[in-house]
This record gives C-alpha cells, sequence and structure tokens, in this order.
C-alpha cells in the first residue's frame, strides 16, 4: 500500500493493525493501553543485589533462547557492555534467536555483527543502526526485518507491547549495591541516562552493569532501585575518551559558518522569536554553530531562550551559565561539558526518552518546541529526509530524535551542504524517508535556502526579512549539475529493515540491497 | 566552457575573496559565499615549483565552474618573475574578467601588462580590451605614482594597497587605528578619484578580531574606498553591512533627487532640503548611494 510519503509498503507488513503513515498526528486523540510487565516482589531485605558475574545476572533473571534484551546508548561508541552481555548469553550460555531492542547500535557494536550472521540474533530494534551490524542487515542476514524507531517512538512502542524487553541491561558510571544508577561520579561518567529509564520501567528484570560501584544511597537516581533485579560489577563499561568528547567545538569551516548563520536569521525572522523560545539543534558542524549566531541576535533583542532540549553539548551549557536560557532538560550529554553540568548547574535537568518525545503520551517536551535544527543525509523535494541509508542504500545512520523534534516543532529546520563529495544531498527522492516532509519547513544549504510552500507563513516571514530563498526543486538541480544524476540503487525484494513514523505507522522499509559491480 | 558576459569595468565591488587558485575546495564554488568578486591567486599563495599546476587548475576552473555573477579576478607573479607572461596568457584564454598586477609600481608596469593581455587576446580570439586590469600597490613608490598608474590604461577599474610589504618598506607595522597606512590610503583614494577608477583597501588578517576589522572598516568607508580585499568568507558580511548606505542616507538622496527633479523642471538651480542647500552638486552623489543602495538590496524604488 501506498503511503502519505509515497512509499510502497508491502501489504504482508501490515498485520496485528499495522497502518502505513497517514501524515503527522494522524493518531491524535486516540485512547490507548498501556503496556504492563511481570515483576517480583522483594518484601524482605536483601542485603545486596551484587551479583559474580553478567552470566549469573542472566541466570538469576532466567535468561534462555529467544528473548529480548535492551541497551541504551549513553556510552555511545565507548560502550562495552553491549558485547559483554551478548557474549555471556551467547558465547558463556549458550543462548540462541535473540533480540536486541537498543536506543542506538554504532560502531563499538560490531562484534553483534558476527552473532547476527550465525543466527544467534535473530532481531534488532533500534533507533541508530552504523558500523558493521549495519552492514550485515543490509546484506539480509538477519532473520527478521529490523525494526527503526525514533527516539520518541521506542518508548511508544514499549508502552504499546509492541517491543517487550525481557531483560534490560543498564550500562551505569556509578551504582550501588541495591542498583540505584546515575551518569556521574564514576569513572565512565555519561551524564544523562534519558534513554535507559522507560527500559527499567517496562522490562520484566533489570541487570545494572557499573563499573563503580558507590555507597548506598546513590540519589538522586537516574535509574531506581525499585526496578532492579541484580547489579554487575566489571572492570570496565566502557572508553571514557569515546563516551564524552572533549567540549565540543563550534566550527570554524566557513562554509558551516555561512550555513548556520543564515540559520539564525532565519529563526529571528519568525513570530516565535521573543523571549522564552525554546530551542534544540544537533551536534553537527552548522547545527551547532547556530547558537554561535542566535546568541549574537538575541543579545541585540535583549531576548533570552526560555529552555533548551536535546543532546546537550558544552556551547549550550555555557548559554545557561551565563542566564541566556532559562532551563536546559537533555536525554544524553554529548561532552565533558554538558556531562560534568547535568544535575549540577542550576536549571540543568535530566528527561526520559518519553517525556523528551513520545507522541503517545499527554504532552513530549517536542511538542512544545518553537525551533529545532537538524542535519540530513538527503533531503528531497517533497522535503522528506534520510538519515538512515546511505547513497549506497547501506543502513549507516540514526533517526534518533529527529523525526519527533520535527514533527513537535512549530520551525523545523534542515540543515546540510548541498554536496557531500560526490553526493546530492538535496535529492528527487530520499533512499528512504526517516522524517516525512510534512514535518520539516526550512532548508539550508550553502547554496540557497529552501522553504516548504505548504508553509506560506514562513515564506513571507523570510521575504519580509529580506532573506532571499528559492525552490527546493532549484537546488536539488544545482546539485544534480555539480555532481551529476545519481543512478537508481538496485534492490532485491527482501525487506530487510521497517522504518516506523513516530507514531508506529510505517513510514517506509529498506530492501536488501544488491551489491554494486562495477 | 561556461561563457562569461563582457566584463564590466564599473560595477559593484566591495568584497575581494583571496583564493589560492590550486585549491579546488576553495574554487569549486567561492561564489557561494556573495562576495563581489573573488581573486583567484597564481602569486604568493602558489608556491614556486607548483606555479604551472595553478595555471591548469584555475584555467579549468574557470572551463568548468560557472561563477555567475561572482566576477573573477586573477592575481599574476610580478613582472620581475619568470611567470607573469604565461600567466597573462592562461587568464585571457579562460576568460578571467581581470587581472591584478602585483606589485605595480609605474604606468610602464600597467602598460606592460597591457601590450601583454592584448597579444593574447588576438592570440586567443577573444574580443580585444575584454579584459580589465588592476593594480596592486605594494610599495612606496607605487603609491607616490598612483595616479598615472590609475591613468596608464583603459582597462583599468581600480587600485588596491597591499599592506603586508608596503608596511615593511615604510618601517611600520599594524596599527590598530591606522595611523600605519593614512598616507598611503589618502593618496591611493586621492588618486582613484582623480582618475574616476576604485580604490580596495588592503586585507585584515587577525581573523579573530570582530571589534578591529569593523573599526578598519569604518575607517575604509569614511576614507572613501569602495571595497575591501578578503582571505576569509566570514569577512563578507561585516563589509557589506558597513559599506552599505544607511537608511537616513537613502531617505536623504531619495528627497534630493525627487526634489532635484521637481526643482529644475520649474527651473530652479538652487533650493533647500531640510534646511540645507541643495544643488546640482549634490546630485551625483545621491544617485551614488541609491545605486549602492539598489545593489545592496535595500532600496528598490525607481530612482536609479
Amino acid at each position: 500500500m501506498i503511503n502519505a510519503v509515497g512509499r510502497d509498503i508491502p501489504d504482508y507488513l501490515l498485520t496485528g493493525g499495522k497502518e502505513v503513515y497517514k501524515g503527522n498526528c494522524y493518531l491524535d486523540g486516540k485512547m490507548i493501553c498501556k503496556a504492563c510487565r511481570k515483576t517480583v516482589r522483594h518484601e524482605k531485605p536483601q542485603e545486596t543485589k551484587v551479583v559474580a558475574s553478567l552470566s549469573e545476572a542472566l541466570r538469576l533473571c532466567g535468561a534462555k533462547s529467544g528473548m529480548t534484551f535492551s541497551f541504551h546508548h549513553h556510552l555511545r561508541n565507548g560502550d562495552y557492555v553491549s558485547n559483554m552481555v551478548m557474549k555471556a548469553a551467547i558465547d558463556d550460555l549458550g543462548l540462541r534467536d535473540l533480540t536486541i531492542a537498543a536506543t542506538s547500535l554504532g560502531d563499538a557494536h560490531d562484534p553483534i555483527a558476527e552473532y547476527i550472521e550465525k543466527g544467534q540474533v535473530i532481531g534488532i530494534q533500534t533507533s541508530g543502526i552504523r558500523g558493521r551490524v549495519g552492514e550485515v542487515v543490509s546484506a539480509g542476514k538477519l532473520k527478521t526485518p529490523a525494526i527503526l524507531r525514533s527516539h520518541g517512538g521506542r518508548p511508544r512502542a514499549i508502552e504499546a507491547g509492541e517491543v517487550h524487553i525481557d531483560i534490560a541491561f543498564i550500562a551505569a558510571p556509578t551504582s550501588d549495591c541495591q542498583g540505584n544508577c546515575r551518569g556521574i561520579g564514576g569513572k565512565s561518567n555519561c551524564g544523562s541516562m534519558g534513554y535507559a529509564m522507560m527500559d527499567a520501567e517496562y522490562a520484566d528484570k533489570v541487570v545494572v552493569v557499573t563499573d563503580c560501584l558507590v555507597d548506598f544511597p546513590n540519589y538522586p537516581a537516574s535509574v531506581k532501585a525499585i526496578d532492579v533485579d541484580a547489579v554487575v560489577v566489571v572492570d570496565s563499561i566502557g572508553d571514557p575518551k569515546k563516551i564524552a568528547s572533549e567540549a565540543a567545538k563550534i566550527s570554524k569551516n566557513p562554509r558551516d559558518l555561512m550555513m548556520a548563520e543564515d540559520v539564525a536569521r532565519i529563526i529571528a525572522c519568525t513570530p516565535y522569536f521573543k523571549d522564552g523560545f525554546s530551542f534544540q539543534t544537533g551536534v553537527g558542524g552548522p547545527s551547532l554553530a547556530a547558537n554561535l549566531f542566535l546568541e549574537k541576535i538575541m543579545d541585540e533583542r535583549s531576548i533570552k531562550m526560555g529552555w533548551a532540549i536535546g543532546g546537550i553539548c558544552g556551547p549550550m551549557v555555557e548559554m545557561l551559565k551565563k542566564g541566556k536560557v532559562g532551563k536546559v532538560i537533555d536525554v544524553q550529554d554529548f561532552d565533558l561539558d554538558s556531562v560534568n553540568s547535568i544535575n549540577q548547574t542550576p536549571g540543568h535537568y535530566e528527561m526520559s526518552a518519553s517525556q523528551y518525545a513520545n507522541p503517545a503520551n499527554k504532552g513530549a517536551f517536542v511538542n512544545n518546541l518553537d525551533f529545532v535544527v537538524l542535519a540530513a543525509l538527503e533531503i528531497d523535494t517533497s522535503f522528506n529526509v534520510n538519515v538512515i541509508t546511505g547513497s549506497d542504500g547501506v543502513l549507516r545512520g540514526a533517526p534518533g530524535g529527529h523525526p519527533d523534534a520535527a514533527a513537535g516543532s512549530k520551525c523545523c529546520i534542515i540543515v546540510t551542504p548541498l554536496t557531500r563529495g560526490r553526493m546530492a544531498t538535496v535529492c528527487k527522492h530520499v533512499v528512504t524517508v526517516t522524517t516525512p516532509g510534512d514535518c520539516v519547513d526550512v532548508l539550508v544549504t550553502d547554496y540557497g535556502i529552501a522553504v516548504n510552500p505548504a508553509r506560506t507563513d514562513l515564506v513571507k516571514c523570510l521575504d519580509d526579512a529580506n532573506i532571499k530563498h528559492v525552490s527546493i526543486e532549484s537546488l536539488q538541480q544545482k546539485a544534480y549539475s555539480l555532481v551529476g544524476t545519481p543512478d537508481e540503487l538496485k534492490w532485491k525484494d527482501k525487506v530487510v529493515a521497517v522504518m516506523e513514523a513516530r507514531d508506529g505507522t510505517i513510514l517506509d522499509v529498506v530492501r536488501q540491497i544488491q551489491p554494486v559491480s562495477i | 566552457m561556461i561563457p562569461r558576459p563582457r566584463p564590466e569595468r564599473f560595477r559593484l565591488r566591495r568584497t575581494m575573496m583571496f583564493m589560492n587558485a590550486q585549491k579546488p575546495g576553495l574554487i569549486k564554488d567561492a561564489y557561494i559565499y556573495g562576495c563581489d568578486s573573488i581573486m583567484l591567486d597564481l602569486e604568493d599563495a602558489v608556491a614556486e615549483n607548483q606555479k604551472d599546476s595553478a595555471r591548469f587548475s584555475l584555467y579549468h576552473a574557470m572551463k568548468t565552474i560557472d561563477y555567475g555573477d561572482t566576477e573573477v579576478i586573477v592575481r599574476i607573479n610580478g613582472l620581475d618573475t619568470p611567470h607573469w607572461q604565461e600567466d597573462i596568457r592562461v587568464c585571457v584564454a579562460c576568460g578571467a574578467d581581470g587581472i591584478r598586477i602585483a606589485k605595480c609600481e609605474s604606468a610602464d608596469d600597467v602598460r606592460t601588462v597591457d601590450s601583454a593581455v592584448l597579444h593574447a587576446e588576438r592570440e586567443f580570439g577573444v574580443e580585444e580590451g575584454r579584459t580589465l586590469l588592476m593594480a596592486a600597490l605594494e610599495s612606496p613608490k607605487g603609491i607616490l605614482n598612483a595616479y598615472e598608474i590609475c591613468m596608464a590604461s583603459d582597462r583599468m577599474f581600480g587600485v588596491a594597497i597591499s599592506g603586508g610589504d608596503l608596511r615593511k618598506s615604510l618601517q611600520t607595522k599594524f596599527q590598530t587605528d591606522g595611523i600605519d597606512l593614512v598616507a598611503s590610503r589618502g593618496l591611493v583614494v586621492l588618486a582613484a578619484r582623480a582618475a574616476g577608477i576604485q580604490c580596495f583597501d588592503t586585507v585584515y588578517t587577525d581573523l579573530d578580531n570582530d571589534e578591529g576589522f569593523m573599526a578598519e572598516l569604518k575607517q575604509n568607508k569614511a576614507m572613501g574606498f569602495d571595497g575591501k580585499s578578503l582571505i576569509n568568507p566570514k569577512q563578507i558580511r561585516p563589509v557589506h553591512e558597513i559599506f552599505a548606505p544607511t537608511e537616513k542616507e537613502i531617505k536623504q538622496a531619495e528627497k534630493i533627487i525627487k526634489a532635484y527633479k521637481e526643482q529644475s523642471a520649474a527651473g530652479i538651480g538652487v533650493f533647500t532640503v531640510d534646511g540645507k542647500m541643495i544643488d546640482i552638486a549634490f546630485i551625483p552623489g545621491a544617485q551614488r548611494t541609491l545605486e549602492l543602495a539598489k545593489a545592496c538590496g535595500l532600496y528598490d524604488g525607481g530612482l536609479v
């Protein structure tokens, strides 16, 4: 069936009430029931939940073949925990047919590719998929199609029972012996643990893995002991260098800066730019640099930002410290400045993925966003964005909170160079739709700005402010004139991944790619 | 082959951005930053043993990249080097809009380049007189000969101060208040205005000092410069902002031209606008203000 972004979704995927994408806010107001979990009463005082090893924790939690294990990605590319757990489950306990429900998978998780190839891991549900895992899934080696969800779509699916987590593994920079976890105070700090919160509340069993056991109570806790079955202490949960980078630096690349300045000018010409406005930005070159120019205009007009959300890094913390933003609320921290600030700097708080972006609760933060500035791998002339597949059709990206923030915000600005190497970023049809064009308002490239024609109000704002803009088609044509028209990708029939819209409808599918032969 | 229209000798040239002609990443789309002119450098940015490959890079860039309305000038090597003749041939062959003569010191220098350009135009079948010239004044002698340099050829559209070498020769250093170059800048503006061509100030190299850059721009504008040489795209917008006429200046210019049209139709030569005496001498200035305002996108009226 063809969905609202023109993608053909195979009928066999549309079972059990699954629908195709019908447009933003299609399910608004729908009554739903939340799934619940099996849990256990601990009435007797328990001296400690610390067990000797991951294998023992798995046995204690009744791990068996066919189960779903969940992981969160606050340790980013420094994460050791997911691989350790899978190794214990598969190599030590001999489990198979496992499904991984992760908030994101990256290069750090390359060893999992082998478990997929051997058929020991048969399912992947994630908000990001890169490295070898992306390659083997694209090559059709995963037994069931991977399910790709946004950061808001994942907690929605957990609440709806579409993904049932048997055992959640919490990578905790610090924990006490009862399982109260925090993202700070240890040797592998990650700051916010927002993506892990839902997993701890909805999984049947919860195992905390830490490399820094601290005195009880480890408070205020991000994941609470009331949800935890076992605590495992390991030598190291991750590589601190890859968990949080040194302070994120604002780009000095003139191309990035030019685009960033355009972004700030666009923001400033809309009616939403007033005292108390809300803002989210990515950490990519031009997105982050937009802060710099925005701050300048805020100063000129004596405007302060009310609040900022998202993945957070140093420059936003700086603005908080300078009193230019009222509150910063985050699900994830990207650099040491933000890791060291969360719950320490007044006004810097943690939130769960559901609070951040879940479309099926009574109002996530993204719903109240005025502006979001996001990057894209590709954007097409219908403003659909792809942040999951490369130009070769291989899974190598992460929707993350992109679709959620785009859908919830009043003004979603995509900023990206027109071309990357020989690839046209602005194209006729994106390889995979991850963020539907009806949620995207403005495109800023190094070759010009395009406004979604559906936003006649924003067109007028830019015109009134004398900000030049062109049609997105003309940008696409310019891109093709520079780097050539891309050849069509060649796909096999097999669907290797399903891209869900944040509301749970199907936005697109990724098929197995035919290897390129030259 | 990207055809370029015949270059205009007089056009808006507020910003002239330097870049190494040998760097594909820079020259492939330098026009996106919105400077009025780009300056592809065959001289100091290019190593002595790379001059040849820089010429190839320049030639193929001009043949394959559509620079659109952005003027393309090439800085050639000095007349005391073995490179300048071949530089001129490639500039003409590839259809560059103009040539910047480095280290120009006399009218003879201009005439030497002029004749080589003419020769190249004939050699490559390019319309004679198409290729424009400008001169960089980098020595005390060049500054003192500014007027004869400006007048030396009909191809000349402007002169630029090149501060690096000049400061050394003057035995001074960069000063934040501009006192180091005050005499040179004054002479160059005088010469260019007397000759009826444009003048451009030297580069500002401290990229992290926004305040210092703005101060220098304000001084440049106050002295009468038409534009400035730049080394980084982030310098473009400040120049365009500072060199743009203010809203007050635009309104005043509009009033003067309107009043002049009405009064002269009624046979009156001298009249007052807002209490100030106005006559025909004010008209070119007011017109220039409106033309600049139009070019800057600040005026869309019908008076120019």
